[in-house]
């Protein structure tokens, strides 16, 4: 069979499956033979579980064979799960050196999701040590590269499960998304990729960071396929108490398929262009896209106008003050008493110190140290407090809008395309403006998509739609409308353009590149 | 005021590090010193903002309290949770004593 399984969208491996002229142990053969070749060169993947990604296969199948009524559209569909999600009995490292050798004792509640809806977990995926940075660079097991240009990062934090994607390695992972890790490694890859409301899913059973802004969503190659996963993932856990009753919509898992009806859904709505995402330093080229694609819904048949989030230049020193402060509070169980590695010469504080500065890595040592000082005697109500308050100013420009009409916001989601290896690693502030589009959306806590809306100097450029709290069906169906109208453009059928290298075992790797660009 | 503030020192470095019961090195404090000192001259943007009637916003998505039932519901066995201690000893987690000694 000379046929590439892996270039299928899963809504079209459901319909294969569903014919029965495809099974799910082809399928998950197909994505764990690609996953291997490419990891070299790619660094993508943690863990690659064959034998378990086959047993879940198998049992798919079996589902499929008994005639099961009803089945969900992930039934017998390869997904990969970012590295701080629990998968029972399998590590979850969070990219960190101080969850070396755990081994969770409980699958978290997307994990519980997955299997009953019969998807394949192939393994986990590479990220920022503890979600925390835009390139994946911070990672303790290694940069992981972009299949666009092997010499660029894929964004992060959830870098390893955007470039599993963007690679065909799997057609479906998840990440986490706290200020802009899903959104931006989908645009710096390419691809499809959403963080939910606030609340939409259960965080039980994942590693936190900052636990007022953390978010879990999907990545995907077509909008219909990452909304079919969060589908899969979505809805009430009373293990997680922010996790809110909401019904999981079923608009959710049937999306136009045809791109006339998707486009024609853009008929009449109002968009909001926030002038200030249009950010000093934005790369001219990529706010062309940006603009050529606003054109495009406007020719749809969408009004667009021209909004105004005031406090928009306030947000990074907002997330700056309270993200590590959350993170320095989450961050405080790592002692090395109840798992992972354990250093220190015996004495109960001498154990703290040493396990600490040994298993963390430098970007969460910088956050936890600012979060600490935000927190700390005398600077609480002058940061901590001032930071919340200005959250509030934040969250009221996005609500003004959306009270007044706008059904969405159209924004980049990325002020550039993907960086060089080592380009922003001398200066966190640099790495922290990488957020700027997206961090504000998670500081209100609402819904954001990106999506592809063209190249630029042969790098993905990532429109984003950003929605009132619980609007994630008419998020989805606004991204599929704008899919729909560009579903001719040359671009889309572009693959990534150093794909082709990555099977090549000659090739260096992730961290052999970027040490290679830190010397020239 | 935030604007108003001084930067880090070493020594107020040294503190936080201990604060944070991170064991660093001289050449990371060093570094350290340099970055959280460019980073908090960020913050000071927000004095710009009166914010002195703007009450504070700590979760987005406002939940009503959600009562479960008073049930008691299995827990992980004793043996998985100690699975991953460094240390354990009849049924607990051994750690360094605290109190005693000299």
């Amino acid at each position: 069979m000379s046929e590439d399984l892996t270039r299928l969208m899963a809504h079209a491996m459901a319909d294969r499956l569903g014919a029965g002229d495809v099974t799910s142990r082809e399928l998950t053969e197909a994505h764990l033979d690609a996953a291997e070749a490419g990891n070299h060169a790619l660094n993508a993947w943690l863990v690659i579980d064959r034998d378990e990604a086959l047993r879940q296969a198998d049992a798919a199948d079996d589902r499929r064979r008994q005639g099961e009524v009803g089945v969900h559209p992930l039934l017998g569909i390869p997904v990969a799960l970012k590295d701080l999600i629990s998968v029972r009995g399998g590590q979850c490292t969070a990219g960190s050196r101080i969850l070396e050798g755990y081994l969770a004792p409980y699958d978290a509640h997307i994990t519980e999701c997955l299997r009953a809806v019969g998807a394949v977990i192939l393994g986990k995926t590479n990220m920022d040590e503890f979600a925390m940075g835009s390139s994946n660079e911070h990672s303790a097991y290694g940069p992981v590269a972009n299949p666009w240009d092997l010499e660029t990062v894929p964004g992060g934090s959830s870098g390893g499960s955007a470039v599993a994607v963007a690679a065909y390695h799997a057609p479906l992972s998840i990440g986490t998304d706290t200020g802009g890790s899903i959104r931006q490694p989908a645009a710096l890859t390419g691809i499809v990729g959403m963080k939910p409301t606030y609340g939409r899913v259960s965080r039980f059973g994942i590693v936190a960071f900052a636990s007022s802004l953390d978010q879990i969503g999907p990545f995907a190659r077509d909008v219909r396929d990452a909304a079919a996963l969060l589908h899969a993932i979505a809805g009430r856990d009373e293990r997680d108490s922010t996790s809110a009753p909401e019904p999981v919509p079923d608009e959710l898992i049937r999306l136009p398929a045809s791109d006339d009806e998707a486009a024609a859904g853009l008929k009449g709505v109002r968009l909001g262009l926030p002038k200030e995402y249009f950010v000093a330093g934005m790369e001219p080229d990529a706010r062309r896209r940006i603009e050529e694609a606003v054109a495009a819904l406007e020719r749809a048949g969408a009004t667009v106008e021209e909004v105004s989030l005031p406090h928009t230049d306030y947000g990074l020193a907002t997330y700056y003050i309270v993200a590590p402060a959350e993170a320095s509070a989450n961050l405080a169980r790592y002692d090395g008493i109840r798992f992972g590695p354990q250093y220190g010469e015996g004495d109960a504080l001498g154990n703290y110190f040493a396990t600490r500065g040994r298993g963390f890595g430098p970007e969460v040592k910088r956050r936890i140290m600012l979060g600490t000082y935000a927190l700390s005697a005398g600077y609480y109500d002058a940061f901590y407090v001032k930071a919340q308050k200005v959250r509030t100013l934040i969250k009221r420009d996005f609500d003004t809008l959306f009270e007044g009409g706008i059904d969405a916001l159209v924004a980049p989601t990325s002020p550039s395309v993907a960086f060089r290896f080592g380009a922003k690693m001398a200066d966190p502030v640099a790495m922290y403006l990488s957020d700027a589009c997206t961090l504000p959306v998670n500081m209100a806590g609402l819904p954001g998509i990106s999506i592809p809306c063209g190249l630029s100097e042969g790098m993905p450029v990532g429109l984003q739609l950003i929605g009132p709290a619980w609007s994630e069906p008419r998020l989805f169906a606004l991204a599929r409308g704008y899919e729909a109208l560009t579903a001719g453009a040359a671009w889309r059928d572009q693959e990534p353009a150093q794909l082709g290298l990555t099977t090549d075992p000659a090739q260096p790797t992730p961290a052999e590149r970027a040490a290679a660009l830190a010397h020239r | 005021m935030i604007a108003a503030m001084p930067g880090l020192s070493r020594s107020d470095v040294e503190h936080v590090a201990h604060l944070a019961r991170l064991g660093l090195t001289d050449d990371e404090l060093t570094l350290l010193q340099g970055q959280l000192n460019h980073i908090l001259e960020q913050y000071a943007k927000l004095a710009e903002l009166a914010t002195d009637d703007i009450p504070p916003t700590a979760q987005t998505i406002e939940l009503e309290n959600i009562l479960r039932e008073d049930l008691v519901t299995p827990s992980l066995p004793v043996e998985a949770v100690l699975a991953n201690a460094p240390d354990s000893a009849g049924g607990y987690v051994v750690v360094p004593a605290i109190l005693g000694g000299e």
